[in-house]
């Protein structure tokens, strides 16, 4: 896969106040066109803020957030609704129409945006659905009759289901088995080869940061403090980095093989 | 890039060639659907055919898949259908289409017709059936954490009772009086107007009494309380239910009908007479304010009237019904809110069954009422 150096998000000195204090000050950062991008932080330091307010669900107070080359606070709603469009957006509860089939919650944007035949429709979600790794049969069961991990799938399968540019993940491995998640990185890795899209994905899962991530971002205090790949994170002096890369949860075979092991094994 | 460009079709000599060239993608791919579809139908008799996407820019999924399912269609035909031209690129994205099964188990047989009809109509037999069932069940339940409560009184949740009692009592009282009041003053309107004729006016008050202490008052209310806090209940413990509240509460060793059932239930218990009697109370006042300035009815004369056109015998036969309306109320409620599934929808189909059902009963038992009542001769 050739890839640029070109950034589709930029976001530059964003700030961002909720629930009556300044969660973001000053935050300035690049998601690259094919990279995927790991964002930890502390439960609290505002990831989510910052993910939410990226993809428009929450109001800036200042700064600039720049996706795909539109400028958000500037666009016209035609501009942002192009945009909405090449992105995809995957919630951490997955966050789909329960009074909708998992097929038809696929096809929603499918139906909405492309108009397309009913059986081009059906068989492009029935595809979707297969490609994140379900059994077409998934496409009549509502989502209250699907596992934890199939309502993850079927929301991914819904976040792609216009084959965006730019996936938003918010804590995908969350509430996923180890089997489960190791799957889900490894899926992820084969969405990235095969549709060469941009991931931005909020995790605290370390395996699939080591798995899965091009480059790690770290928010504390409303900054980011540190953002590089593994070795970057790993040689860092931030005493929240330091505890969270060599913390108990980071089990000893972990750091071990993320030592110059990482970039062979993932493209392996 | 006009979508007519996209794809150029040749027949030679048995065999069909499709140049595929310019972006295969989600925007295209309405134009591409029929394209790619009449290519398929152009010429039955090939033994052959040959898809070249080497001119091909951009693919993704769609485009991936239109293809591949042209030549599934060829294939499937018994022809020889064959891809060429595939960039590295794409590759992996075509592995992973091709990979797709696309085998939709066909879905069960539907009836139609009269069938369709008569099954609809057992179906809700047998629901209601069920129906009823089910409020027997929490009916027992209930009965049971209330014996337990009396055996064990400290257990009862008494702030929360207080705070039911606040929501869909003390809240409730000024709509109550308004709707009551109301209604007062439109009877003795109606009554006035239409007793004028006979010279019989004075006996609006009697009407007005007896019509609102005996049937209306609580009537009224019932159906007020069921609209304003029985879709309440209902709402809160579905919400809970979706949310698994319950279960939490359930593996902490409490149980969902003592603590949240009960107090409930009993708030309405309380509530429903107090304001039947509020109510009624504000649908006199309006049917007194209204013979005195419409009908020309002095207030002295009206009370004098009410006083030996009712007895406290009409006003018990109104206020008996209260409770029982109330515990029904309270028992449609959290048995339709417990029954709520993991769906917004169902959540809203069940708070709509929980009012219609309510109001439903509450007439029905205010018809059973009035049979035993006039059994007993009161």
């Amino acid at each position: 896969m050739p890839r640029s150096d070109d950034a589709v998000i930029k976001v530059r000195d964003l700030a961002v106040d909720f629930a009556g204090r300044h969660v973001l000050k000053g935050v300035n950062l690049d998601l690259k066109r094919g990279e995927i991008l790991g964002f930890v932080g502390a439960s609290g330091a505002g990831k989510s803020v910052l993910t939410r307010t990226i993809i428009g669900l929450l109001p800036m107070q200042a700064g600039t957030i720049e996706v795909l080359g539109v400028e958000l606070s500037k666009a016209s709603a035609a501009e942002r609704q192009a945009v909405d469009r090449r992105w995809g957006v995957l919630f951490q509860q997955g966050a789909l129409f329960s009074s909708l089939t998992s097929g038809k919650n696929v096809e929603f944007p499918i139906r909405e945006y492309l108009r397309l035949s009913p059986k081009l429709t059906t068989e492009i979600a029935i595809s979707k659905l297969e490609m994140v790794g379900l059994k077409p049969d998934v496409y009549r069961n509502f989502p209250s009759e699907l596992s934890g991990g199939m309502i993850k799938r079927v929301a991914l399968a819904r976040a792609l289901a216009l084959d965006p540019e730019i996936l938003f993940l918010d804590e995908p491995t969350s509430g996923l088995d180890p089997i489960s998640a190791a799957e889900f990185d490894h899926l992820l890795l084969t969405l990235q080869e095969t549709l060469g899209i941009s991931v931005f994905m909020v995790t605290h899962d370390l395996d699939s940061l080591h798995r899965t991530c091009d480059r790690i971002a770290v928010l504390s205090e409303g900054k980011i403090v540190e953002a590089g790949n593994m070795e970057v994170m790993l040689a860092s002096q931030h005493p929240w980095l330091k505890e969270y890369f060599h913390g108990e949860r980071a089990h000893t075979d972990f750091q071990v093989a993320i030592k110059g092991r990482r970039v062979t094994e993932k493209r392996a | 890039m006009t979508a007519a460009s996209l794809l150029s079709v040749q027949v030679n000599s048995g065999g069909l060639d499709l140049a595929a060239s310019g972006s295969w993608t989600a925007e295209h791919a309405r134009a591409l659907e029929p394209q790619i579809e009449h290519a398929s139908r152009v010429d039955p008799s090939v033994r052959r055919i040959v898809v070249d996407v080497t001119q091909v820019e951009r693919l993704d999924t769609y485009g991936a898949w239109l293809i591949e399912r042209t030549l599934r269609v060829w294939s499937s035909r018994g022809v020889e259908a064959e891809l060429v031209g595939l960039s590295g690129r794409y590759n992996n994205l075509f592995k992973k289409v091709r990979a797709g099964q696309q085998k939709l188990t066909p879905e069960k047989h539907k009836r139609t017709g009269i069938v369709a009809t008569l099954e609809s109509v057992g179906r809700t037999m047998t629901a209601v059936g069920s129906d009823l069932f089910t409020i027997f069940q929490i009916a027992g339940a209930l009965l049971v954490a209330f014996l337990s409560i009396v055996a064990h009184p400290r257990r009862f949740r008494f702030t929360s009772l207080i705070n039911h009692l606040e929501r869909v009592c003390w809240n409730a009282v000024p709509i109550i009086i308004l709707i009551t009041f109301l209604i007062g003053a439109i009877i003795a309107q109606q009554g006035i107007f239409h007793f004028r004729t006979f010279g019989a006016d004075i006996y609006v008050v009697d009407m007005v009494g007896v019509l609102v202490l005996r049937e209306l008052g609580v009537l009224i209310v019932c159906i007020m309380i069921a609209g304003r806090s029985g879709s309440a209940y209902t709402a809160e413990l579905g919400s809970m239910k979706m949310r698994e509240e319950i279960d939490a509460l359930r593996t902490m060793g409490f149980d969902p009908v003592e603590v949240l059932v009960l107090p409930r239930i009993l708030a309405l218990i309380i509530a429903v007479p107090v304001l039947a009697f509020i109510g009624a109370m504000a649908a006199l006042y309006g049917g007194g304010l209204v013979s005195w300035l419409y009908g020309g009815i002095d207030p002295k004369i009206f009370l004098s009237r009410l006083h030996e056109s009712i007895t406290i015998k009409t006003f018990a036969v109104g206020m008996i019904k209260a409770p029982f309306m109330a515990l029904i109320i309270g028992l449609v409620a959290c048995m339709e809110g417990l029954q709520v599934k993991g769906s917004a929808e169902s959540l809203g189909a069940k708070t709509t069954d929980s009012v219609v059902k309510s109001i439903f009963l509450v007439i029905v038992i205010d018809g059973l009422f009035a049979v035993f009542f006039a059994a007993i001769g009161v």
